[in-house]
């Protein structure tokens, strides 16, 4: 009976795998993928307040998740929003689902203060060393693309950077969290308003990860799609 | 708000947001938006932001070095050819310029007091040919061994600095790309000079094994 059972989920196992290949990667319309996109853009570019996933570290992705779901992440707009949406994500599909918008090609938003740019771009490349308040670049990259679970930057819109980083001089989503929330706590309105702008207007370079192309598909396993 | 300028914004907008703002302000840590603070804590705490609360390094979109052990006067050294440009590197320039009178010698000995573990992710594979190489050179090479300067263990002592605990990636990234940061101005020698010769001579895959031994030691 046991063998017999065995045989049965290595049979549908199978199935799976061969159905995962037929079908392809491309899988916008999977309702997991599309209960991020009807907030987070059909294309998964941002849509206020949500921020864009695109393109986005799969490894920050998977991190953010996690957070959300153990509530680390406890700003307003994270409560409201992210904590139900996280809550019942499997370890599997929360993986398959960073998986899929790291490898969605990223669009900058543009949203920011033009004029701003300039100071902003000096702040992250160089850093204020005056004012103790370190470069972004150290960590982020020359073209802000992240690394790891360090979260590309580049082109997210104005209005989310702006709010991250308040959300962290007001004390939320800092429990556990290092270096961000005293970094924050160190910038004026002045020179978050610089850094959103500077960002916001940042093309997508360095997109591809691991030397490979970028890919505009991404797959889901098929135990995770419904 | 002072902090959108040149956004269009109703009134009512505003006032909403206003409000919003105190509010979000009212729950701020009470060092928020108050200004640069010129204290030794407040400099410790920006070192502190890439290096890592307790100097052992961080894996940023660049290595970030361990400084947990280091040597005083080894940092005071590096420090010192960031500002003669000597040692190139952009970040820590500018950094260096941002430290005055005595406040370096203070915060390396901070540094040098703190006793973090290594946070390891070297290849432990090449840990063995690493140690080797640091004990006793590579004798067809000519190339010496590390510990005749750096001491069995890699202490450091003086300008030579610790290496043990190091991050892997960044004792690769100096090795393999010496003569590119040190020693960058002919007419000031300084000690970059004697490690010259050694990590020309190291192939990439020795300079990893050294590395990946360096950063298991505590």
């Amino acid at each position: 009976m046991r063998a017999h059972l065995a045989k049965l989920r290595f049979t549908a196992a199978a199935l799976m795998v061969l159905g995962a290949g037929i079908v392809g990667a491309a899988r916008a319309e999977d309702a997991a993928v599309q209960n991020c996109t009807w907030c987070h853009g059909s294309g998964a570019q941002g849509y206020t307040p949500a921020p864009r996933l695109a393109g986005q570290r799969a490894a920050y992705l998977r991190s953010q998740l996690l957070r959300f779901r153990t509530h680390g992440r406890n700003a307003p707009v994270a409560r409201q929003y992210m904590w139900s949406a996280a809550d019942n994500l499997s370890d599997g599909r929360l993986r398959a689902l960073a998986d899929y918008f790291a490898s969605l090609a990223p669009r900058p938003a543009m949203d920011g203060n033009a004029a701003q740019a300039a100071p902003g771009r000096a702040i992250y490349q160089n850093g204020l060393p005056d004012e103790n308040i370190v470069a972004c670049v150290a960590c982020h990259g020359p073209d802000a693309q992240g690394v790891g679970a360090i979260p590309r930057l580049g082109g997210l819109s104005y209005d989310y950077l702006v709010r991250r980083l308040r959300d962290w001089q007001a004390g939320y989503n800092s429990a556990g969290a290092r270096p961000m929330p005293h970094i924050a706590g160190n910038l004026s309105p002045a020179q978050i308003d610089a850094l959103a702008s500077y960002l916001s207007f940042m093309p997508s370079a360095g997109v591809r990860e691991r030397g490979g192309p970028t890919r505009l598909t991404g797959s889901l396993p098929v135990a995770d799609r419904r | 708000m002072a902090t959108v300028p040149e956004r269009k914004r109703t009134p009512a907008a505003i006032a909403v947001i206003a409000v919003m703002a105190v509010l979000l302000v009212g729950a701020a840590a009470p060092t928020a938006f108050a200004g640069p603070d010129r204290s030794l804590a407040a400099k410790f705490a920006y070192c502190q932001d890439c290096h890592g609360p307790d100097g052992q390094g961080y894996r940023g979109f660049y290595p970030i070095p361990r400084l947990a052990g280091q040597q005083v006067q080894y940092i005071e050294n590096q420090l010192r050819a960031f500002t003669e440009h000597r040692r190139k590197n952009e970040i820590m320039l500018n950094v260096a310029h941002g430290l005055h009178g005595g406040m370096v010698t203070e915060l390396a000995a901070r540094f040098h007091a703190a006793h973090a573990p290594p946070i390891g992710g070297g290849p432990r594979g090449l840990v063995a040919r690493g140690k080797e190489i640091f004990d006793s050179g590579i004798p067809e090479k000519n190339v010496a061994a590390c510990a005749a300067c750096h001491g069995p263990g890699a202490p450091g002592t003086g300008e030579i600095p610790r290496l043990a605990g190091q991050l892997y990636e960044y004792v690769v990234a100096k090795l393999v790309n010496w003569s590119k940061e040190r020693g960058q101005i002919a007419s000031q020698p300084d000690t970059s000079l004697i490690m010259e010769p050694i990590a020309h001579s190291l192939t990439r895959p020795e300079a990893q094994a050294v590395a990946a031994y360096v950063s298991t030691l505590r």
